[in-house]
């Protein structure tokens, strides 16, 4: 199989804050918000750098959408910082009402999205955001695999004119992406061809995909991995041609099954192209505390898991 | 500045139009679109710096966001009639493919609007990103925001209020209505809300109060004095006393007329209080 190597575990947040940076000194238009939380979204160059495009709006989310959405009159860019959880379900109905309705330009980008954000446990772990946001019309849901992609992402979504929700996380994870990338909304990545089963992961799930591939084929497996940074719009396309070819696929995501991205991929082949697939999710469960490790132990959310996916898949053609 | 005269021939149209636009769909909000009339003609015709025609960044212009959105038959009125979109469009309020959707939205483009509400509480917060926005292009214009007196029981409001005093967002007059009512019954019967002056102060706004809400010439006057005292490192607020239902006798001083619309015998009543002035749509 095709060969990646990490270039060192780095944390995906930390690809936003440098994202951050680079559009700091590159857009002038861009503004950074932040609901108390500069050190978790690691944009303090940013703010460094361009003191009056910061607003440090407090611990008050539901204001912070409200004033993003008001700054896109006059034409800036605002990119929004908090966990997901206070992203996302805290604040839907500003989102809903003030952002997604009103056809606003605003960036909602969200850190220690999933159960990776480990010992602060379930209240802050949240496995329901893609569902929320990829529901609300004209959202783009893109949720990055590592530092050099997520970098890569932030800086792209400012060329881009709507809403976008944009999900990274907390822990360090494999940095194995080329470290200037250029990022295009909505484009599926081909990591490795193969011809018995499509693997389609998001996020830091994609490594542990590319590990459960060579695992596969050590077994005689030829697993075919699509990365798909971008779940809304989803590439359907290329999903499409990698079943018809493999006849079966596994999705992994750290989200609850119900309104992820594997939903999202069965609906589609539903209607399309009926396929058998298995999904690598939490099962409509609440996390917990635990290491980052443990807990995608726990909840199935490892190469191990998809390895299983697999198999099990397989047998279902 | 046009006549007091003329002012008030609008206040009287818009008037017949709120009441007309409600009663031909049986659905919508005339209490307190009749509340706030003066109010509108006021910020439209007298108060707001205005660009001729209409783009969503309003550069260079005043900006003016309802943050309780259910009194969209009064905005879409004042709207139309300032020239943002044809009068006639106005018979199409809350029917199937209108821009004048039930709630004002910038979904289907209407212009004079740039922010969906109706789910209330949001519209202070767009309003200090819109404020704050103007502070970073440099654009001296002000911002204008009207808030229902029971809209201020959702809590963003709060979050805004501490906000706009705490980051000192001076080039925002954000005004209350005041008229004592909520869907329910009074606002002292679903939620006592307190001293809202008081409130506001503790906040660190600078409260200005306007008694005769539904007198033109009184707004005028205080909404100048509001201006006034923008630029000098606090928020404005304006608590703006009005009496729900204004101008029409059966419909003020309660909130049956919240969400309800006049029948047949009650429209010829009510429109017979408000002989036509301008013309009707």
């Amino acid at each position: 199989m095709t060969k990646y190597v990490d270039q060192g575990k780095n944390d995906t947040r930390s690809g936003y804050g440098a994202g951050m940076t680079e559009l700091g000194r590159t857009n002038p238009n861009v503004v950074a918000l932040c609901a108390d939380l500069i050190g978790s979204l690691k944009i303090q160059q940013f703010i460094d750098e361009n003191p009056e495009r910061f607003f440090q709006i407090g611990i008050a989310e539901a204001n912070m959408m409200g004033i993003a959405a008001g700054l896109t009159i006059g034409g800036k860019i605002p990119f929004t910082g908090t966990f997901a959880n206070f992203s996302t379900g805290r604040v839907y109905d500003q989102i809903r009402q003030s952002i997604a309705y009103s056809g606003k330009n605003v960036k909602i980008c969200a850190s220690h999205a999933g159960i990776t954000l480990g010992e602060d446990g379930a209240t802050h772990q949240i496995l329901e955001d893609i569902g929320l946001m990829k529901m609300l019309p004209g959202m783009v849901v893109i949720n990055p695999c590592d530092y050099n992609q997520t970098k890569a992402a932030t800086i792209a979504i400012a060329d881009y004119e709507g809403p976008v929700y944009l999900r990274f996380g907390r822990p360090k994870v494999a940095n194995f992406t080329p470290v200037d990338q250029k990022f295009e909304i909505g484009k599926a990545l081909m990591l490795n061809e193969g011809t018995d089963v499509t693997i389609v992961a998001t996020g830091h799930l994609v490594w542990e995909a590319l590990t459960a591939c060579e695992n596969l084929e050590a077994q005689g497996i030829s697993a075919e991995v699509i990365n798909i940074h971008t779940i809304k719009p989803l590439d359907s396309e290329a999903v499409l041609k990698s079943v018809k070819k493999t006849g079966c696929i596994v999705t992994a995501e750290e989200h609850n099954y119900l309104g992820g991205l594997g939903e999202s991929i069965a609906g589609m082949l539903a209607t399309q192209h009926p396929t058998p697939q298995e999904f690598v999710a939490t099962q409509d469960t609440f996390g917990e505390s635990g290491t980052p490790a443990q807990l995608m132990e726990k909840y199935g959310l490892n190469n191990k898991a998809i390895e299983k996916a697999v198999l099990k898949v397989m047998t279902r053609k | 500045m046009p006549k007091m005269e003329d002012l008030q021939d609008i206040v009287v149209q818009t008037r017949r139009d709120i009441l007309r636009m409600v009663h031909k769909v049986n659905s919508g909000h005339p209490g307190g679109s009749l509340g706030c009339t003066e109010f509108f003609v006021a910020l439209y015709h007298e108060l707001m710096e205005l660009k001729e025609g209409f783009d969503m960044d309003g550069m260079d212009e005043d900006l003016f966001f309802l943050s309780n959105g259910h009194i969209s038959p009064v905005y879409y009125s004042v709207l139309a009639r300032r020239g943002y979109f044809p009068v006639d469009e106005l018979n199409t309020f809350r029917l199937i493919d209108s821009r004048l959707q039930g709630h004002p939205t910038t979904h289907e483009g209407l212009p004079g609007v740039r922010i969906a509400s109706g789910s209330l509480g949001q519209g202070m917060s767009v309003a200090i990103g819109a404020a704050q926005a103007k502070k970073l292009n440099g654009d001296s214009k002000l911002i204008y925001s009207l808030h229902g007196d029971g809209e201020l029981q959702e809590g963003q409001n709060w979050e805004a209020i501490m906000y706009a005093s705490g980051k000192k967002v001076d080039n925002l007059i954000s005004t209350i209505d005041l008229n004592g009512q909520q869907i329910d019954g009074s606002t002292d019967d679903v939620l006592p809300m307190g001293d809202i002056k008081a409130k506001f102060e503790a906040f660190g706004w600078d409260v200005l109060e306007i008694k005769e809400g539904n007198n033109l010439e009184a707004i005028i006057k205080g909404m100048q004095e509001a201006k006034s005292r923008t630029g000098k490192g606090k928020p404005v607020c304006v608590l703006l006393h009005t009496i729900m239902g204004n101008g029409v006798d059966f419909m003020m001083y309660t909130h049956a007329w919240h969400g309800k619309a006049p029948s047949d015998e009650q429209l010829e009543n009510a429109l017979g209080q408000n002989a036509e002035t301008l013309g009707d749509y």
